[in-house]
């Protein structure tokens, strides 16, 4: 697929550089970006096949401890679909989660929270959309965890997620949120989009229908991914 | 009131976070196991043809700095510019690779096959950058100080002379490159929106 990407809209995105978000104001760039069409480069991208996921991949509860032993926490299956800006599904396309545990403390060598570590825990997971762009992951949510900003800031419950699509210029992380977390409204993170709407968008609802009696909760996620621009009438000169 | 438009808004994109390698590089993070291997380990496999290189740099920040929590991602053609899933590719050529900077160092490198040109443009590896206080992803360009790069669209298109060098990697030796990206301040790396 080498259809020409749909330019980015920034006006949906965060703004590069927000005093509330401490660690932005150095890291974001003052220039303007440079805007060209997308090329070759953007419209290709890697493919991942079935090869290189496991069967518990997509399973945060079960797969640190292969299996032996469940994570501890409140048990969720977050779900959705991975769609373009034209509302087509982004088939067989990777999605790749991280997270903290029940507790707010990340499995990583620089994360010092005291929460505790879950031995049965890692916090990665991933998989690939089905041919209708769905995914699921099993898990648990997330605990909030306060982080060095101001004074008390705390980052609401979250789940970071990472899509490829099918051209390198369609690349996205983003996070996924919890609805009804009052600490939404209080993240200098979250609000570095801002479009209220926008933000609304990152919130995931309580899904009943998706959930498991007696077993698990469950929180649907759709994800938007740039789109293709769909004409007979390329004007491109040759070789691009 | 007009018909109704069936296009969707993308998806907003939020910073990747310190601990972005739990979930794109778990080794790194000291989580073994979950995955045989970190995805994007390699970018080519033995057997890739072509000049292997080398590139190695650090992201800087505004203060210059070299962040030590950065993950990168390349992207790009084998070394007869065709990219991986086109046809003719070089079963060899991934094209893709993930790496990071350095926790104490803050260097990073990539190994690779120099690709060759693609589409009409100069040979270049894409760039995609995410780190904690980047909210959203940062696409770059490498291209090589020994390669014809007149003509190139995307560096003919940067207006400021001077700020074409900032996408060029500098020979320090055979197959050995240097590309330093610094996201703010002088020599202020320039980033694409593509």
């Amino acid at each position: 697929m080498t259809d020409p990407l749909i330019p980015r809209d920034r006006a949906v995105h965060p703004v590069s550089c927000d005093p509330g978000y401490k660690t932005s104001v150095a890291r974001s760039p003052k220039w303007p970006l440079l805007s060209l069409g997308s090329t070759v480069t953007e419209e290709t991208g890697p493919v991942f096949g079935h090869g290189v996921i496991g069967p518990l991949d997509n399973n945060l509860i079960l797969n640190f401890s292969r299996g032996a032993a469940p994570a501890m926490g409140e048990r969720i299956r977050m779900h959705g679909r991975v769609l373009d800006e034209n509302a087509r599904p982004v088939p067989h396309t990777l999605i790749e989660i991280w997270q903290a545990n029940a507790g707010g403390r990340y499995r990583h060598v620089k994360d010092s929270y005291f929460a505790p570590l879950d031995p049965n825990f890692g916090g990665c997971g991933r998989t690939l959309t089905d041919a209708e762009g769905r995914y699921e992951f099993l898990t648990i949510r997330p605990g909030a965890y306060p982080w060095p900003n101001r004074g008390n800031d705390w980052r609401p419950m979250h789940i970071h997620v990472s899509v490829f699509g099918s051209g390198f210029g369609q690349r996205l992380i983003t996070q996924m949120y919890f609805e009804g977390d009052p600490l939404i409204a209080r993240c200098p993170i979250v609000a570095t989009i801002k479009d209220r709407a926008q933000i609304d968008r990152l919130v995931a609802p309580l899904d009943m229908a998706g959930a498991r009696p007696m077993d698990y909760l469950a929180y649907k996620f759709d994800i938007v991914l740039r789109g293709r621009r769909q004409t007979m009438f390329e004007n491109r000169p040759e070789g691009t | 009131m007009v018909q109704e438009l069936k296009t969707l808004q993308e998806t907003p994109s939020q910073t990747a976070g310190p601990y972005v390698h739990i979930g794109c590089i778990p080794s790194f993070a000291g989580i073994d196991g979950v995955y045989p291997e970190d995805l994007g380990k390699r970018a080519i496999e033995d057997g890739a043809k072509g000049q292997v290189i080398t590139i190695t740099g650090s992201v800087h920040d505004g203060t210059g700095w070299a962040l030590r929590d950065a993950m990168l991602e390349s992207w790009q053609a084998d070394a007869a510019g065709i990219y991986p899933g086109q046809d003719g590719a070089d079963p060899k050529v991934t094209g893709f690779c993930r790496f990071a900077a350095d926790m104490d160092t803050g260097e990073y490198t990539l190994r690779t096959v120099k690709p060759g040109r693609a589409g009409g443009q100069a040979p270049h590896i894409a760039l995609w950058i995410a780190a904690r206080g980047i909210n959203i992803g940062l696409q770059t360009r490498i291209y090589f100080d020994d390669e014809d790069n007149s003509g190139d669209p995307v560096l003919s298109r940067i207006e400021q002379a001077p700020r074409r060098e900032t996408l060029i990697a500098k020979t320090t030796g055979d197959g050995a490159y240097r590309f330093d990206i610094r996201l703010q301040g002088d020599g202020e790396t320039v980033f694409l929106d593509m």
